[in-house]
């Protein structure tokens, strides 16, 4: 009986945190899109600031993952196709993985990691030292103060994080195909490029902007709804981890089964 | 007696949490300009009617009126018309750590007026003069003492030249000087800007030393109000026992010894 409870209990938990969620979206939507109207937006700085915390200060790691899976993509692929004699094909094998799927992805899980797991913690100390109630006292909608600025910086540094992901794991590939497999340099990136359809790009990046999206709403609100002092604060940061690395991998799935299936 | 004019009232307000009811039908009246005490052990719910009053919590029953307005069931827009009137100073200060002190006082002006920057310093120089802390705006807020931080809450609090001023437990975890130092301040801005006040406290000292009327909160109903005087003088047994801080009396802390045997042996 209490094993049936307690699904019960989390089914409901997992509904009401799923609505929440989605309400904080739309309502997230909604000062972006009526704020400038009342003059009610978040002010430039504190959206820069949040972007050069998003983006600028992720380029170094986004820089090294995305460096060495260019380079292991490259002598793995490179394994198989040599066999066929069609080595020449790991230009195209990195460029198209990476632009489709990996670049998007990678950077998606570093900024979880890092980014979201920090604005989980900020709004989780402020929930629990009561300065969200204090803004709300103040007048000052959490949303419009807090959320948005971090939306915004997600939405917009996530696909320019994904084109340097791209473009060095690229980079990456042509390391092994011009030092171990002895391709020509200029042939390497035309080749490249030759394979690689416009398809490939915009697709990586409209993923690149769901997962902003989702690290931004999880982590926001995780944060926000943060209870217990430094141990919610604690299990808050992990808890939006967790999930947009869930979410993040399921996306993926959902939008690549839409783009393959349906045949853009 | 002359009649005077009510800024806050509450009526009859209930609020629980699941099963647990935290207050259990308050009715309170505040006038203006006056200081207006809760007190109560810990756990009474003074802070919960605190944020009753100032809309943050919504009420299970009963009804809020704030400077004339019913607020029970004002949200977003509306409310914060009624907020931009009123100040808060918090328990933990609460104040924004990303901000220095100026930023976190300007914050409200910046936010709701259109004045110009020149002007916003001006007042917050004013205001932190108030709280006797001019010549700190560039300190960011780990780098003051408690008692500082409160300080700084308040001249928040007071930034919008609000009507009425709430104090959740201004003095709670300051020494005894800092602490009177902060009941000194609470009495003088009352006075200076002639504000309401409203007090939550479960500090004794400060209560007698501030209070125009004081209010008895227990077990979530309001036991008795009156002035510091009448309140010294109650004859209800709960409330001299905690005015005096008895360890025996009407307020049972411990449960009974046969209970407690039996507990242990469960």
């Amino acid at each position: 009986m209490k094993l049936i409870e307690n699904i019960g209990k989390g089914v409901f938990d997992l509904y009401r945190n799923i609505v929440d969620i989605l309400a904080l979206f739309f309502t997230t939507i909604w000062w972006i899109v009526t704020g400038p109207f009342k003059g009610k937006f978040p002010s430039r700085t504190s959206v820069f600031q949040q972007m050069v915390f998003v983006g600028v200060q992720s380029v170094v790691i986004v820089f090294f993952i995305s460096l060495f899976t260019g380079i292991v993509i490259a002598m793995q692929s490179a394994y198989q196709l040599k066999q066929l004699g069609a080595a020449i094909y790991v230009a195209p094998m990195v460029s198209v993985s990476m632009a489709r799927e990996l670049g998007p992805v990678f950077t998606a899980l570093i900024v979880a990691g890092r980014v979201g797991s920090a604005i989980a913690a900020e709004l989780g100390t402020m929930k629990v030292s009561e300065q969200i109630e204090a803004l709300e006292t103040l007048a000052l909608d959490p949303v419009r103060f807090l959320v948005i600025p971090r939306f915004l910086a997600l939405l917009i540094m996530m696909p320019c994080l994904t084109i340097i992901s791209d473009v060095v794991g690229m980079a990456g590939g042509s390391i092994v195909g011009i030092f171990s497999l002895d391709l020509n340099i200029y042939r390497y990136m035309t080749f490249s490029f030759d394979m690689m359809t416009w398809k490939d790009i915009w697709t990586g990046l409209i993923k690149s902007s769901v997962f902003g999206i989702t690290i931004a709403m999880v982590s926001c609100y995780v944060g926000l709804n943060t209870r217990g002092g430094a141990e919610g604060v604690g299990k808050s940061t992990t808890m939006s981890v967790v999930i947009s690395f869930i979410l993040i991998v399921l996306f993926d799935c959902l939008i690549t089964g839409l783009f393959y299936f349906s045949n853009i | 007696m002359e009649k005077r004019e009510v800024v806050a009232e509450v009526e009859d307000l209930v609020k629980s949490f699941g099963s647990r009811t935290i207050l259990k039908g308050v009715t309170l009246q505040i006038f203006k300009g006056e200081t207006f005490v809760i007190m109560g052990g810990s756990g009474c719910g003074k802070s919960t009617l605190l944020r009753h009053i100032i809309g943050n919590l919504k009420p299970s029953s009963g009804r809020v009126v704030l400077l004339g307005q019913d607020i029970t069931d004002l949200y977003d827009e509306d409310l914060d018309v009624m907020r931009k009137k009123i100040g808060m100073s918090f328990q933990s200060s609460a104040l924004f750590d990303s901000m220095n002190v100026a930023d976190n006082v300007s914050l409200p002006l910046r936010e709701h007026t259109k004045l110009d920057k020149s002007v916003i310093d001006i007042i917050v120089k004013m205001k932190l003069e108030l709280v006797g802390l001019r010549g700190f705006e560039d300190l960011m807020p780990s780098e003051l003492s408690g008692g500082m931080r409160k300080r700084v809450g308040l001249a928040r609090a007071i930034a919008m030249d609000p009507e009425i001023v709430f104090y959740d437990e201004p003095t709670a975890g300051l020494d005894p000087i800092v602490a009177s130092v902060i009941g000194e301040l609470i009495m003088d801005l009352s006075k200076k800007l002639s504000i309401t006040s409203v007090v939550v406290t479960h500090d004794m000292k400060s209560v007698m030393m501030i209070a125009d009327r004081v209010a008895m909160l227990y077990e979530g109903k309001v036991l008795e109000v009156g002035t510091p005087e009448e309140i010294k003088m109650s004859k209800n047994g709960i409330v001299q026992q905690f005015i005096n801080g008895d360890h025996d009396g009407p307020i049972k802390f411990f449960q009974q010894k046969d209970d407690y045997l039996e507990k242990l042996i469960q």
